[in-house]
């Protein structure tokens, strides 16, 4: 019964969707004020019926509702009750009602927090995000139906892949999801704002919050990924250049040039068009992902809904949404004039550099993902496109922007000067050389990567604290504290971009590894490390059975870390998977994975020193709390009740502030 | 869109693949099989390289890696017997010839013109006169950023 009312909520809420497109539409159109008004309590009831539906669905999951055709695909009695929650959204269907949720949710947040905006545009944003709403919630029912029923019901489910009951499921997708979905309201404002034919400082102070969460969730999603692959594959790695990986960089890479050409937008009035056009190619990316992940056409490890049929609904989407907005574009695109003027020497140049190696960054991503499917459809090879090529391809952009990066942050506005940006940056420039000189002393000297790494990192992170305490003044340190959000923001997030990159370099140059047969008593050695195998268990877990290795690493004679890595076999999928056991450090990771028993008597054991990785989630971290720290620097907040006599705001959106 | 909880999906599970018998006895032999085989694609997985894979046929070509260097082939000619054998799919680095010039003469093409395009953007708005904020917008902009 539950979930046949979450059934008739979906379709209610499709139907809500379709009042939310249309009518606010035309009310802006026609200047009907009450047409207009429809849209708040539209996107209000959608998320409550959306919400309703998705509560359902979970239901079923919680409790092994094996009369639904769903859960009997993705569930099992026998599974802890957290992976039988996050089992809802760990299939195609389950993660496309998620995805609708979060749309709705973004609608309701933006008409609350858009009570500030012109009833015509806050009408027209809404009604372009109910028509997201409308086309993905009509693609759920019609194509990927969750609340389907199962006749006969089987006595118990086929369980969910093990490798993904992991708490990791429960927050990468949502946060990838709030990521992408994030971006449709940018979309909706870039849309609405063609539809006005304004586009002012205004729209950038707008879109540039919107912007920026998306953008600090899809930095959170992609670090917990990439954090969770390194733990759970079992060799360490964080990042593979998949296909559906590359699908979550690229709207990162255009959201971030987003971001920031949104500060010239609304502190300059110039790059408007450009910032329209990039907020239509975020979106765009954003569902170019959900088609890459959910056809097919390419072949990736993430192959999991391949559904031709179902792929080629969302192109199709994908060709009205972002064809229909660039054909918008091209014939408005016009009627938005830059105004401000500046200097070639500016901070203004500098944010176009920034935005044309993030978009080169984007597309050469793109064409890479895409080649081997246009080699094979125009020229009949089949080819692959991996690692090598992207590792290559897109790291000289990342260089020459961490090399930019402090300089042009130290820029002023309008009209800069270059040769005092580089005397402050004398001393950062100077240390970032010689911790590189140093990098290069201290390692095999095989590789420049690691030096090249550590000075670029350091660069960045000592221009950003440079960037900190020339805003501080004259005033000095006391001032530090009582800085805008919005400076601590950006010396946060680049610094963090720069101890990215120091982990990054130092964990691919200076990584250790040791694939031996240990007999059980035995020992090895890694690194500075003596690692012993002291003992091998066997223990039933709630829904697999488990090996665990108990291993001690020793350093000097002085224990250092026990390991117990697992080896899980789950019996109702018949894999198994590792549990890397990993003793994380400020400057190493020691991760040990336990193999297959020998015939010869031991086990294969394969450990690995993994330096700086930690920097790598640290950089992710403080990238996503400097968005935070930006984001709540009162200046950017849309909405605030900004010493206005009376509350022009409702007390809910304020308790939701 | 799923991110990696779908990368792990078809991730043939369990520990890698380079097995402890495999390894050659000459490390720098070892080395150049590492960096092949970890160049090389799984011809049966979804995307992983032979040097990650646990399936029969990447541990096959492992050795055939190994079986070639120790015959005193140049990494090339090993790379060359492989796609002979499996095709040019086998090779996730792929050679900047042919069609593939464009995809790997992409970038720095896409750079340039965005550089050109972007220069001439900022040499246009350096020459362009100042246009300050209309009143309406500056009260505007006032009341959305109290100063």
């Amino acid at each position: 019964m539950i979930v046949e009312l979450g059934h008739f909520a979906l379709i209610l809420a499709v139907a809500v969707a379709a009042v939310q497109t249309l009518v606010p539409l035309v009310g802006a159109h026609k200047g009907w004020r009450n047409w207009m008004d429809v849209a708040a309590p539209a996107a209000t009831l959608q998320v409550v019926l959306v919400a309703f539906a998705f509560a359902a669905l979970l239901w079923a999951f919680v409790t092994s509702d094996f009369s639904v055709a769903l859960v009997v695909a993705n569930s099992n009695s026998l599974k802890p009750w957290l992976y039988k929650l996050t089992g809802t959204w760990g299939n195609h269907e389950g993660s496309m009602l998620l995805w609708l949720l979060i749309l709705a949710l973004f609608g309701w947040a933006a008409a609350w927090f858009g009570t500030d905006l012109p009833a015509s545009f806050r009408a027209r944003v809404l009604a372009v995000q109910g028509s997201v709403g409308l086309a993905f919630g009509l693609f759920i029912l019609a194509t990927s139906n969750p609340f389907l029923r199962m006749d006969p019901v089987p006595m118990d489910g086929r369980d969910l892949n093990p490798l993904l009951q992991d708490p990791g499921l429960a927050l990468h997708p949502p946060f990838l999801y709030l990521g992408y979905v994030g971006l449709s309201i940018a979309y909706a404002f870039a849309v609405a704002a063609l539809l006005e034919g304004r586009v002012d400082a205004a729209w950038g102070r707008w879109v540039r919050p919107w912007t920026l969460a998306a953008w600090i969730f899809l930095t959170i999603g992609i670090a917990i990924g990439s954090w969770w692959a390194y733990y759970e594959l079992g060799w360490g790695g964080f990042w593979f250049w998949d296909p559906v990986e590359n699908a979550s960089l690229m709207p990162w890479l255009l959201a971030g040039a987003l971001l920031h050409s949104a500060i010239v937008v609304e502190k300059r009035e110039a790059l408007k068009a450009w910032a329209l056009l990039l907020a239509i190619a975020a979106f765009g990316f954003s569902l170019l992902g959900t088609f890459l992940v959910r056809s097919g056409v390419l072949t990736s490890v993430h192959a999991f809904a391949n559904d031709p049929a179902r792929g080629f609904v969302i192109l199709a989407l994908l060709a009205v949404f972002i064809g229909g907005a660039l054909t918008l574009f091209a014939l408005r695109a016009g009627t938005v004039e830059a105004r401000g003027a500046f200097a070639t020497v500016s901070r203004e140049t500098a944010l176009v550099l920034n935005n044309i190696l993030l978009a080169v960054a984007a597309l050469v991503v793109l064409l890479g993902t895409l080649w081997p499917l246009i080699a094979e459809t125009l020229l009949g090879r089949t080819l692959s496109v991996g690692p090598p090529f992207f590792d290559r391809a897109v790291t000289p952009l990342m260089v020459a922007l961490a090399a930019a990066l402090p300089l042009g942050a130290l820029l002023a506005w309008k009209r800069g000067d270059l040769g005092r940006s580089a005397r402050i940056l004398l001393p950062a420039l100077l240390l970032a050389l010689a911790l590189g000189a140093l990098a290069w002393a201290v390692g095999t000297g095989r590789t420049i990567l690691a030096p090249v790494g550590v000075a670029l990192g350091t660069w960045v992170i000592a221009g950003a604290l440079t960037d900190l305490w020339l805003r501080t003044g004259r005033s000095g340190p006391a001032r530090l504290l009582r800085l805008p959000g919005a400076d601590w923001g950006r010396a946060t997030a680049h610094a963090g971009l720069g101890v990215l990159i120091l982990g990054v370099s130092l964990h691919l140059a200076w990584r250790e590894e040791a694939i031996l047969v240990v007999p059980v008593g035995g020992s090895f050695e890694i690194g500075a490390y003596t690692v012993t195998l002291d003992s091998v268990e066997r223990v039933q877990g709630p829904n697999y059975v488990a090996d665990i290795g108990h291993l001690v690493a020793r350093r000097g004679g002085a224990v250092v870390a026990a390991l117990d890595p697992e080896k899980r076999l789950y019996p109702v999928t018949g894999m198994t998977t590792t549990e890397a056991a990993i003793d994380s450090g400020p400057l190493r990771d020691l991760y040990v994975v336990l193999g297959d028993p020998q015939e010869g008597g031991g086990y294969a054991i394969r450990a690995y020193v993994k330096p700086f990785t930690a920097w790598i989630w640290a950089g992710s971290a403080l990238m996503a709390l400097g968005g935070l720290l930006s984001l709540l620097d009162r200046r950017v907040r849309v909405g605030a009740p900004a010493r206005r006599p009376a509350p022009a705001t409702p007390p809910a959106a304020v308790a939701a502030e | 869109m799923k991110g990696l909880v779908l990368a792990l999906l078809l991730w043939p599970a369990a520990l890698g693949a380079v097995e402890p018998g495999e390894a050659l006895t000459d490390p720098a032999l070892e080395a150049r099989a590492r960096d092949i085989s970890s160049e090389l694609r799984c011809p049966v997985c979804q995307n992983e390289n032979v040097d990650d894979s646990r399936a029969p046929i990447a541990r096959d070509i492992r050795l055939l890696v190994r079986e070639r260097l120790l015959l005193g082939d140049t990494d090339d000619e090993v790379r060359a017997a492989l796609v002979s054998r499996y095709g040019e799919f086998i090779l996730l680095d792929p050679p900047a010839s042919g069609a593939n010039l464009v995809l790997w003469l992409a970038g720095p093409a896409f750079l340039l013109a965005g550089l050109g395009v972007g220069w001439a953007a900022v040499r246009r708005r350096a020459a362009a006169p100042e246009v300050d904020l209309s009143p309406e917008e500056r009260a505007r902009l006032d009341e959305l950023l109290p100063p």
